[in-house]
């Protein structure tokens, strides 16, 4: 897999409703991440956490505001900002390595390089012996591999993950949490997250971003400096965990505030 | 060591789990194709009885050719004189048209259908309203709109066999997830890539059953389209096998029909299961 340069995502005042009937999703929203940046967003259900994944994605329009990756507006998705879901959505009538290749398929790839590029994209998942297997056979915590190959496959600057192991047992979860992280860092790509669990956010994030409120609003911005890789054992990462929860508790409003532990 | 006499006992155990396994499979397969024969002979016999009833009834003794001997023994006749590949042929070329007519319009319809609203909203009273049209009742205009008698059967055929496709594809969107064409379009599909490699492999289960009701249907039209106007095809052997009297060839030719359909309705359904991918 080729480096990554990642992408400087940048939000200005933006806002959001799905219709004139519904309240506002978020108001005058604000959200800045450098080129190679983990960045999680964590915050109870309904504040707008995955209403503004979608918009930087470009899957999602109807907005206000600024949305920019390098500097662009973002108007329509693109394989180079890849989204994975809480459900693998994987193809079923497709194996394992002809879901990875779907992308490359849709680019217009020959069969060759397609083959060469999901390869790699298996490996670096360790789905190596699944590579001919049908999807409906592997378990959840594979499907979600086999989703990340098929993301990575595409060679993105970003990967959007809506709470992607949520629906994973924990041992599962924690293997994932820590490959992800593990690729996002050695391949350089930008890694948006929104989850509400704080372990995954102390675990996975270089800054976790706090959102709150109807309509969301970020109400606390805090950088997660912990070496890699991290232990849920360690008291460093408890530690932190421990204050974020404390931030997360008494995050029902307010204004943003900038916090190094 | 004791690894390697473990490996050896689980490859024992499971090769006595897979001699099981083939054992118990070829035990249901026996068994499926004893039950196979053993309907059809059920089905030759009540026939066979019905042929002796008929023969020694003197009120019906004329039609004893209805009987399975009288049948089967007019088959090579009918062979020889190339009759039943001529009607195959033609009632299957006809068929065949209708079919492809009704599956070529059908599934755009269908998903057309499953996708818009509008769409949906607008032809539901329309198509619900043509489709409860008997086939054959279009006949008499089929006749005046199309110069041929060929053209007009083809038609019958596919105004009949549409709507199971129609249908049947439009059920089968509906039960698409709607996150893998989001998965789709993150990933850089244009819209015929939608179509052709996550609409059409998704619902293709669903668009092979339609096809398969639609067989049905097609095959029962087929017959009685070709009672009048046409001189060739199935439906026409049997009429005029009964004006001639022919009795053992009218019941050959009834047989064909059955043996025809039902080899079609096979391959169908073996298409459907290869096509499946829900396990």
């Amino acid at each position: 897999m080729a480096q990554s340069n990642g992408v400087q995502i940048n939000v200005e005042n933006l806002t959001h409703r799905y219709n004139s009937k519904c309240p506002l999703t978020f108001e005058a929203l604000d959200m800045q991440s450098t080129p190679g940046e983990s960045l999680v967003i964590i915050g109870r259900s309904g504040c707008g956490k995955s209403t503004l994944l979608h918009i930087i994605a470009g899957l999602l329009g109807g907005y206000k505001g600024t949305m920019q990756l390098n500097g662009q507006d973002v108007k329509d998705p693109s394989s180079k900002w890849v989204m994975m879901f809480q459900a693998p959505h994987l193809f079923p009538w497709m194996t394992v390595e002809q879901n990875v290749g779907t992308g490359l398929r849709f680019a217009g790839w020959s069969k060759d390089k397609i083959r060469s590029r999901v390869n790699e994209a298996i490996a670096l998942v360790n789905m190596e012996e699944y590579a001919d297997k049908n999807t409906q056979d592997l378990s959840g915590g594979q499907q979600q591999r086999v989703a990340l190959a098929r993301s990575l496959v595409m060679e993105p600057d970003m990967l959007l993950l809506d709470e992607p192991f949520s629906a994973l047992d924990a041992f599962t979860r924690a293997n994932l949490q820590k490959d992800v992280r593990a690729i996002s860092k050695q391949i350089g790509f930008n890694l948006v997250m929104v989850t509400h669990d704080i372990d995954e956010a102390v675990i996975m994030a270089d800054r976790a971003l706090v959102m709150a409120g109807s309509p969301g609003k970020m109400v606390h911005d805090l950088k997660v400096d912990l070496p890699d890789p991290r232990d849920r054992t360690d008291p460093e990462v408890q530690r932190m965990r421990a204050h974020l929860m404390e931030i997360f508790e008494e995050a029902a409003g307010g204004t943003l505030v900038s916090t190094n532990v | 060591m004791s690894n390697g006499n473990d490996d050896k006992d689980v490859g024992a155990a499971g090769a006595a789990l897979a001699a099981s396994t083939s054992s118990i499979t070829a035990r249901t397969l026996g068994r499926s194709l004893f039950n196979w024969v053993a309907g059809l002979a059920i089905l030759f016999f009540l026939w066979y009885l019905g042929g002796l009833w008929i023969e020694n009834n003197p009120n019906t003794t004329n039609f004893k050719d209805f009987g399975p001997i009288p049948t089967f023994k007019a088959f090579p006749e009918l062979w020889g004189i190339g009759k039943i590949q001529a009607a195959v042929q033609t009632s299957g070329y006809r068929l065949g048209i209708g079919l492809l007519i009704a599956i070529v319009c059908g599934i755009p319809i269908g998903i057309l259908l499953g996708r818009s609203r509008l769409f949906r909203e607008l032809s539901n009273s329309p198509f619900q309203l043509i489709r409860m049209i008997s086939p054959l009742s279009w006949e008499p205009i089929a006749v005046i709109v199309f110069v041929t008698w060929n053209g007009a059967i083809v038609f019958l055929i596919a105004i009949a066999a549409v709507w199971p496709i129609v249908f049947a594809t439009a059920a089968g969107l509906a039960k698409v997830d709607p996150a893998w064409f989001k998965v789709a379009k993150n990933l850089g599909a244009k819209p015929w890539h939608m179509v052709t490699q996550i609409i059409l492999p998704a619902i293709m289960f669903d668009i092979l059953t339609g096809v398969r009701l639609a067989l049905g249907v097609a095959w029962i039209v087929l017959v009685p389209a070709e009672f009048l106007g046409v001189t060739s095809g199935l439906g026409y052997s049997i009429a005029d096998a009964r004006e001639t009297l022919s009795y053992d060839h009218l019941t050959a030719m009834v047989l064909v029909i059955g043996i025809m359909g039902y080899i079609l309705d096979s391959s169908c359904a073996m298409l459907i299961k290869k096509f499946s991918w829900h396990h």
